[in-house]
């Protein structure tokens, strides 16, 4: 189960707790997270599926260059964080 | 009369409420911090909507059914998955995204239907109080859209929905830059017409190209909804068939470019704009924030500037931020620097209610 916590920045819009998540791929983990959490996806997702401009995600530590499809594996163990990017502040 | 009026800002939405003694004064902050970038309030069921555009995290919709003491989260207007390997670009080459940047329109039917336009040039419409909303696709799928491009947005935006305020299926949208469609059958089918507006921006065989205009705003008068009134990129334009053919009007003073326009909701004849310096510096002539009212349908002008700053004054007020209550008494703008000005005798006079608010983007009276 890797673990997703997102930037507290975003807690003063959305409910968004850390969570254990199943998935072997990015985009499983996350699929799995806004199927619990429905309001959170259009935070961090577009209409297209596809991340937000100045949102990053990084997996154990890497910032994640996919934009969309997130078809990259995760481990049990991974650390999902769902950050801000600077250049939208 | 209206006593309460909704201002959406850079930082938040600030509502504004009249006391008995008729004093204007802040009632409630909601969003502070966030962008709001337009508001309604639906006297026929008593909703309040708010758009927020989100830095980070995208285009917002808020709904209020106490009159804004709380909200609730809505689903906001949202094109459909694009077709696998389709390929969109505006005229000039750039990717052109089904992507929501912006709520741009809001604009509450008296059948019960809620009209959002955006930008990036969607328009939507929802039948349950904003709970779901669907993009109009018969006017998405017309040919006639690829034409679109940005105006004051990087991407094509509807920034005026007029709704026939008896005929409700009757339709007349405002783009920039794409003209003013219309649409008589509630969204089923739309056509194109801007007859008569010019656009000097363009080369000259385009000039009067209807589908390339760029209209800043249209209001539609609620008693005489065949008068709309245009405040154009190119100037002032004025319609007596719904918004299919237009004049233009060339003795607005002190400036024919603005952003905004008001017309008075029993007198088709009453319009008010308020004049900036055409067309890269946009800030008010000499300095001097005044507000132009015609009462003879465009004959001639009216320069008001009691109560509003004549030196150093560099307000530029938005397309959303200039409104007229019900009475066409009131009437209130708002500017980029954070003044908000009302006046309750049709614009002969004005009050400053704040000079330190963070940029408006919309005023409009609850």
């Amino acid at each position: 189960m890797a673990r997703v916590t997102f930037t507290k920045n975003l807690e003063r819009h959305v409910a968004c707790p850390s969570e254990d998540v199943p998935g072997a791929t990015l985009r499983a983990v996350l699929d799995g997270y806004f199927e619990r959490h429905p309001l959170v996806r259009s935070y961090v997702l577009d209409e297209q599926s596809e991340l937000r401009r100045h949102v990053v995600l990084f997996v154990d530590g890497r910032q994640v260059a996919e934009r969309k499809g997130f078809t990259q594996a995760v481990r049990g163990d991974s650390e999902v964080y769902v950050m801000q990017a600077l250049s939208g502040g | 009369m209206s006593d309460r009026l909704l201002v959406s800002t850079r930082k938040g939405l600030f509502e504004f409420t009249r006391s008995n003694a008729g004093r204007w004064a802040v009632s409630r902050v909601s969003f502070l911090g966030d962008a709001v970038s337009l508001s309604l309030h639906d006297r026929r069921t008593g909703v309040t909507y708010a758009g927020l555009g989100l830095g980070h995290y995208g285009v917002k919709l808020r709904r209020s059914r106490d009159g804004g003491a709380s909200w609730d989260e809505l689903a906001a207007p949202a094109f459909p998955p694009m077709p696998e390997g389709h390929e969109e670009k505006l005229p000039d080459g750039r990717p052109w995204p089904w992507r929501v940047e912006q709520i741009w329109a809001l604009e509450a039917a008296p059948n019960g239907e809620l009209w959002c336009g955006t930008v990036s040039g969607g328009l939507f419409v929802s039948r349950d109080q904003g709970d779901t909303f669907s993009l109009v696709r018969p006017l998405w799928d017309h040919p006639g859209r690829k034409n679109w491009f940005g105006g004051g947005a990087d991407m094509p935006a509807i920034h005026s929905v007029c709704v026939h305020p008896t005929d409700p299926r009757t339709l007349a949208i405002g783009i920039s830059c794409g003209g003013v469609w219309h649409s008589s059958d509630g969204g089923e089918s739309w056509e194109l017409s801007a007859r008569g507006m010019r656009a000097s921006y363009m080369p000259p065989d385009r000039t009067d190209d209807e589908g390339i205009q760029d209209p800043h705003r249209l209001v539609r008068c609620a008693a005489s909804p065949e008068r709309v009134w245009a405040q154009h990129h190119d100037g002032v334009f004025r319609s007596d068939d719904g918004g299919r053919s237009w004049s233009s009007i060339e003795n607005v003073t002190p400036s024919v470019f603005g952003f905004a326009v008001a017309v008075h909701p029993r007198d088709p004849n009453t319009a008010w704009f308020v004049p900036a310096v055409k067309d890269e510096t946009r800030v008010p002539v000499d300095a001097k924030v005044v507000v132009a009212r015609t009462r003879d349908g465009g004959a001639s002008f009216e320069i008001l500037r009691a109560g509003l700053p004549q030196e150093n004054a560099y307000d530029l007020t938005y397309r959303h931020a200039l409104d007229v209550d019900e009475s066409g008494e009131r009437l209130a703008f708002g500017s980029t620097t954070g003044s908000l000005w009302l006046s309750e005798n049709g614009g002969d006079s004005f009050t400053a209610l704040s000079e330190h608010l963070p940029p408006v983007y919309a005023v409009r009276f609850a």
